[in-house]
């Protein structure tokens, strides 16, 4: 059991809105993602959460029962935190022990559970060193056991991985989506790494500004984007936008014109597509533009500089008109910087976005 | 040795004298006369007879005159070192003075008086240690009651400053309310309001609260310092607030995360209010004199002003005990010195 309901949560700090209209259901299970870039209130909502800080207004939900004024330590909730929080005068056993003995739990259930835990964790050797002397991911790993003797209703992860080095943390990533798996416990996971929440989550929640821009699973957020700012957050490196105009209604949606001559349909919801009119944003993952063929539909490019990481190659450079384009090539093309390019796209793989940001079309 | 040597005598001038080698030489040893001056003066004289302290010029170490028993003569006579009309220096026994003639024997030879004016004999010198002026009063003067009132005073005070103060630095540093840094600005300004000023509206509580002729009294008015209170509360700002969210969602009362998890932690700091608690404590000589009038309930620095007569002040005594009073501290300063420079340092600059 592990439903949460955040209904229409909003946090103020003085005058400062920090969030707003924040409605979500977390299922029981789930692992939901907060991703956002930092200062968005996503680690905010994670204490509203964990009620290491209250909401100004709209309710929490543990399975149901209201618990805005349940303290923290009565939610059955166990976090992580982004610094460890690792109490430093402690062996790794009494930082482990510590929340089970103040509920009074007995001496041996503690012990069960420290050593199941250490078990899984793969820190039974360190359980009487002190975290000073463990290194980043025994730490990780330690924090992260404290808080699965609990055994809480939901784990609250705050950017748990952001202090590891970054080989660490394609491991303890995976680790972690294996716990996910064997415990089947509900998580809710802040970081600002996409890939993080790319990988981990079951569904992710896009924030910006303290609102949510978003909430999907990682491949919609992908492949559907609801607004500009999902598009160019998701995903990486980030989307191309070129500026585009609307030509002519369609059955279906839109003729856009972009890029000095190009044109493409795109398509829309009939209501929408007689809303749009004048300018809008087109987008093109860098994925998907590859080097054009004869006859495909293509625009001219010059390379600003070459990044080849091996297995692709990133290329940045300007079009006729001044816009800049990044592509991710395949393998390891000829390109050197100051040569001109033709770059193709794939049509269907359009992202169209209104004057506003929305999207317009689910190509 | 030699690197000690080298460390010591390096000069900014390499070999010549540079004017700032002069100056800092200067400096130093004028500071190392200023700082060790009254102490080595406060052990040396401690060791001197009242003769010899009423002596002038002073000695540092503390001389007395020769005595030898001379036969014929009930006392030990002292020894005077006589240049005679030949040139010869001899060392005679003194039996006593008319104006400015002494009357001198020679040891060897007792039966026969030589007159000698008094400015051709020079006393016979000797180093000698009173270690009565130690003995002394351990015998007679109750040092080891006023110990045992003194390390009392001084370990509950000290034990109740760190649990008030920590707990007062812990509220300040760790809960958010309105108010806060006024609070703190108030109990700092108390350290402008010195204990003088205070010293009659103080007395006159302790004494509506029957504390008066009581070891608590002394102790109780003297826990709450704000000093501790600000050093320990700056040091509790360095420890990561997320620990003690940590501690919330592990469920722990307030009182265990003051006492389980801030305490520990502040464990540096609390070392060195501890110090100098200890030394505050023991070293406190007006409020127990104010407070404390009967005489099995004196601490040691009371005690020893019983020494100072309306009429008559046994400064041999005075000074042995201070010396003995002194101890304490100077052993505290001495190993724990680490400690205090390191936690002032950690407490002041984190």
């Amino acid at each position: 059991m592990g439903r949460i309901t955040l209904d229409g949560i909003a946090k103020a700090y003085g005058s400062v809105d920090v969030l707003g209209d924040i409605d979500l259901k977390i299922d029981d299970g789930e692992l939901v993602v907060f991703v956002g870039p930092s200062g968005c209130g996503k680690s905010t909502l994670l204490r509203l959460i964990a009620g290491l800080d209250k909401p100004t207004a709209g309710e929490i939900r543990i399975d149901g029962a209201v618990v805005n004024r349940v303290p923290a330590a009565d939610r059955g909730l166990a976090m992580v935190f982004q610094s460890y929080a690792l109490y430093p005068h402690m062996s790794v056993r009494g930082n482990m022990a510590f929340g089970l003995e103040n509920s009074h739990m007995p001496r041996k259930e503690i012990e069960a559970r420290i050593a199941e835990a250490a078990r899984m964790l793969e820190i039974g050797p360190y359980l009487d060193r002190r975290p000073g002397q463990l290194s980043g991911g025994q730490r990780q790993r330690v924090a992260i056991g404290r808080a699965i003797v609990r055994n809480p209703t939901a784990f609250l992860l705050d950017e748990p991985l952001s202090n590891l080095d970054a080989e660490l943390r394609v491991t303890m990533r995976a680790e972690l989506a294996a716990l996910h798996a064997r415990l089947k416990t509900t998580m809710i996971y802040v970081t600002h790494d996409q890939v993080e929440a790319m990988t981990l989550a079951d569904r992710i929640v896009v924030l910006r500004a303290g609102r949510i821009e978003q909430v999907d699973t990682p491949l919609n957020l992908f492949n559907k984007p609801a607004n500009l700012f999902v598009a160019g957050f998701i995903g990486a490196p980030n989307m191309n936008f070129f500026p585009g105009t609307v030509d002519a209604a369609l059955p279906d949606g839109l003729s856009v014109s972009f890029l000095d001559g190009q044109s493409a349909p795109v398509k829309a919801d009939p209501g929408v597509a007689a809303a749009a009119s004048g300018a809008l944003t087109l987008g093109i993952r860098p994925q998907h533009l590859h080097l054009a063929q004869e006859g495909e539909p293509q625009f001219p490019v010059t390379v600003t500089l070459v990044e080849a990481l091996g297995a692709e190659t990133v290329v940045h450079g300007v079009t006729g008109g001044g816009a800049r384009v990044l592509a991710v090539l395949p393998g390891q093309p000829e390109i050197a910087k100051g040569d001109a390019v033709a770059l193709s796209y794939k049509r269907d793989l359009l992202h169209a976005f209104d004057g506003d940001g929305i999207r317009l079309a689910g190509n | 040795m030699t690197r000690v040597a080298a460390f010591l005598l390096r000069r900014r001038g390499g070999k010549g004298w540079h004017w700032t080698d002069v100056f800092t030489w200067m400096w130093l040893i004028g500071g190392v006369v200023l700082m060790f001056g009254p102490a080595v003066w406060l052990a040396g004289s401690s060791f001197k007879s009242p003769a010899a302290l009423a002596e002038f010029p002073p000695s540092i170490l503390p001389y007395v005159t020769a005595e030898a028993t001379v036969e014929g003569y009930e006392k030990p006579l002292p020894l005077y070192r006589v240049a005679g009309e030949d040139g010869e220096t001899r060392i005679l026994a003194q039996v006593r003075r008319i104006g400015i003639v002494a009357q001198m024997v020679d040891p060897k030879a007792p039966g026969e008086i030589v007159k000698v004016n008094i400015a051709d004999r020079t006393p016979v010198r000797e180093i000698s240690f009173a270690t009565e002026n130690y003995t002394e009063p351990f015998l007679h003067f109750d040092f080891f009651l006023y110990l045992r009132n003194s390390l009392f005073v001084t370990l509950m005070a000290t034990l109740i400053t760190l649990v008030t103060n920590s707990m007062a630095a812990f509220a300040l540093s760790k809960y958010q309310f309105r108010g806060r840094s006024f609070v703190m600005l108030l109990i700092l300004a108390t350290l402008m309001v010195p204990l003088s000023v205070i010293l009659v509206p103080l007395y006159s509580i302790i004494s509506a609260m029957g504390l008066f002729n009581s070891l608590w009294g002394v102790i109780l008015p003297t826990v709450a310092t704000p000093t501790g209170v600000f050093l320990l509360r700056q040091y509790m700002l360095t420890i990561p607030d997320e620990l003690i969210d940590a501690a919330r969602m592990d469920r722990a009362s307030e009182w265990q995360i003051y006492w389980r998890i801030v305490l520990p932690l502040t464990a540096p700091a609390l070392a060195v209010l501890a110090i100098f608690s200890v030394v505050w404590r023991w070293n406190d000589f007006l409020w127990p004199l104010i407070v404390l009038s009967r005489k099995e309930l004196y601490t040691l620095q009371v005690g020893l002003n019983t020494y100072a007569g309306e009429l008559n002040v046994q400064w041999h005594y005075i000074l042995a005990m201070t010396v003995v009073t002194m101890l304490p501290v100077v052993l505290v300063f001495v190993f724990l010195q680490r400690f205090i420079t390191t936690g002032i340092a950690g407490s002041g600059l984190k």
